[in-house]
């Protein structure tokens, strides 16, 4: 198994006070933490690149596990999502290798998430920019919580390189008021509502 | 507090290695950045004291928001910088005085020392500006492995009405400094320079 080579890692915390509208008593949170690695399939195809998801999952563990901590723990997290921008000597394939690892980390860091895991992907070069997706951990209806965060790195990802983004949020939009599924009526029996 | 906040973004950066060269231990910068609305926005205001005023009260919390966020005493901070972006509807001047008559001695106060310059720079643009922070030594503005510099960008901000405000701080210097220079076990740290 080949040990990830992590050049380094970025988390960022948005603490939300208000959009214009009244300020909310507890500020929402945002969190993104982008770990940019080697890509060991830089520069060639490679037909059996699977085998990488499972080198990814102690990465992906740790990663949901910081970032969770840093948004002051696995309790507070109703919102995630996940991303990967591949250098441009990868694939966009390379980064659906993130899928796996990257969502089930959080999905068993927050007592088993039901809901699927919002991503997005992209090739491109240092300082691409990476709109997040992200929907509530238990249904993936609940409109309220629908969000994104953009996602960067300056001087990545290189060539060779793969940025892996992780990022959850601590309740819904700051003044969401468009109706539709609301977190308190979520049943949680199979991800949708 | 004086300062109208809409949101506060904190950054924590962590290299571990550099051109295959492991960075141990890994050099850490962190920026934390207020959103704030402009309380001079769109007009021509003579007298910039409430803008001073805020720049005192934002130099500490975002300090202590930034050494918190790498985990560390604020003593053991090694560099900083500072800086601020101005949406349209208002002036560089505005920049100018949250960032320098008294933002930096709340910043001090919470690194234990600063004999430095704190370097800073400032622009006027819209949402998803970058702001470029210089980095330098915060004993000793001479000490050449500090010098160093930060992107930072919030997709949505400064919108046309607000400022946003930027403090950064190091645990270290450039990954793998080797331009010689002063170094930091050379300081003397008396005129903030050397």
């Amino acid at each position: 198994m080949p040990e990830i080579a992590i050049r380094k890692r970025i988390i960022t915390i948005e603490e939300i006070f208000h959009e214009g509208g009244p300020p909310v008593k507890t500020p929402l949170r945002r969190g993104a933490l982008v770990a940019v690695i080697h890509n060991p399939f830089a520069g060639r195809y490679v037909e059996e690149i699977a085998g990488f998801m499972d080198d990814l999952k102690p990465l992906g563990l740790a990663m949901a596990q910081d970032l969770a901590a840093a948004l002051g723990g696995a309790k507070a997290i109703e919102g995630y999502g996940k991303g990967t921008i591949v250098g441009a000597a990868g694939e966009l394939e390379h980064g659906a290798l993130w899928h796996v690892p990257g969502g089930y980390a959080m999905r068993e860091i927050l007592g088993g998430a039901k809901a699927i895991v919002a991503s997005t992907k992209k090739v491109g070069g240092p300082g691409t920019r990476l709109d997040v997706p992200v929907t509530h951990i238990n249904a993936s209806y609940v409109r309220s919580h629908f969000d994104a965060m953009e996602i960067g790195v300056t001087d990545g990802p290189k060539a060779d390189e793969m940025a892996l983004a992780l990022v959850m949020t601590t309740g819904p939009r700051i003044h969401a008021r468009v109706g539709g599924l609301k977190a308190s009526e979520v049943k949680g029996e199979d991800g949708l509502r | 507090m004086k300062a109208k906040i809409r949101k506060i973004v904190t950054t924590v950066e962590e290299t571990r290695t550099e051109m295959g060269q492991v960075v141990d231990p890994p050099v850490r910068r962190a920026v934390s950045i207020a959103v704030i609305e402009n309380p001079f926005a769109g007009r021509y205001v003579e007298d910039l004291q409430e803008l001073i005023d805020i720049g005192e009260e934002l130099g500490g919390l975002l300090a202590q928001y930034a050494v918190n966020a790498i985990g560390i005493e604020g003593s053991r901070a090694e560099s900083y910088g500072k800086a601020a972006a101005v949406g349209e509807n208002g002036e560089l001047e505005h920049a100018a005085a949250i960032l320098h008559p008294k933002l930096g001695t709340p910043v001090r106060k919470v690194l234990g020392k600063g004999a430095a310059l704190i370097p800073s720079s400032k622009k006027r643009g819209g949402p998803g500006v970058t702001l470029d922070i210089p980095l330098g030594h915060k004993d000793a503005a001479y000490v050449r492995s500090h010098f160093d510099g930060m992107e930072v960008r919030i997709s949505d901000a400064p919108r046309a009405n607000e400022i946003m405000v930027a403090v950064a701080v190091t645990d270290s210097g450039r990954p793998l400094p080797r331009v010689g220079g002063l170094t930091k076990d050379q300081i003397k740290g008396d005129d903030g320079l050397r």
